[in-house]
């Protein structure tokens, strides 16, 4: 399931900025923990971005990504009121879909 | 009385095997639009094999395309980038970083509508060029950007 995203969601002169912060470790499978054994590999692997549930972009990611993934897009169309969807999978099997209002 | 409860039990099972049809499609389809995860060119560990692995070739700098960072990352576990294209009909955006154990950081697929810019923050091993890959009418082209990283972001 994951933990919640926060997701802003603004359109101004018909473009609609989102901007995006997810909860995720996003381990590299690099890292040692105290006794010296690695820590495998989870991160998130795709991400969707949907606007009034039509797929606007789409991401695969690899460890490389920062913890706790910041991303922004900008978007034609969206309008006060509209809906903002970001769904992730990593490579656990885990996934997850927030929802955000076009302000 | 049996043939009309068997003849309604059949429609029942018809009518729900319909509805779990359609259920599946609608959950199905926006799977089959993306594209599997890249594991060729996310294992990649040089710029080259990354290229080659998403079929870029040899791509060609573009001076319209921007990467957006600062010059110095403090932490190399959060290296804000942005990259915009300024190329017409831009329709992916990836990230790379040279000097990572794996270079293809990662890739962004836009839709038609969206405006071809993004912004995410990045792990950084050591100083490296940051590379943004743009693919336009299916042509790649690059642009770089040298960060300086302090402190490595990828090692424990």
């Amino acid at each position: 399931m994951g933990h919640p995203m926060k997701i802003r969601a603004a359109s101004s002169n018909g473009v609609t900025e989102v901007k995006v912060l997810m909860n995720h470790v996003m381990e590299t499978g690099l890292r040692k923990d105290a006794s010296g054994a690695l820590i495998p590999a989870l991160f998130i692997t795709d991400v969707t971005a949907k606007l009034n549930d039509a797929v606007v972009l789409q991401a695969q990611w690899s460890q490389a990504v920062s913890k706790n993934p910041y991303l922004s897009f900008k978007v034609k169309g969206g309008k006060p009121g509209d809906k903002v969807a970001i769904s992730w999978a990593d490579n656990s099997g885990d996934s997850r879909t927030d929802e955000a209002v076009v302000s | 009385m049996n043939n009309e409860h068997q003849a309604s039990r059949r429609g029942f099972l018809r009518q729900t095997g319909l509805v779990a049809l359609a259920v599946s499609a609608v959950t199905l389809l926006p799977r089959m639009a993306q594209a599997a995860w890249n594991k060729t060119a996310f294992s990649a560990k040089t710029l080259e094999d990354a290229y080659k692995a998403l079929g870029a070739g040899a791509p060609a700098e573009s001076a319209d395309i921007q990467v957006i960072a600062s010059d110095i990352a403090e932490n190399g576990a959060v290296v804000p980038v942005q990259a915009i294209s300024k190329i017409p009909n831009t329709t992916q955006i990836s990230f790379l970083i040279d000097k990572n154990p794996t270079a293809l950081t990662a890739q962004f697929d836009l839709g038609p509508d969206m405006l071809p810019e993004v912004s995410t923050r990045l792990k950084m091993a050591q100083t490296s060029k940051v590379i943004a890959l743009v693919k336009a009418d299916g042509k790649y082209f690059t642009a770089a950007k040298e960060i300086k990283v302090t402190l490595g972001g990828c090692g424990g």
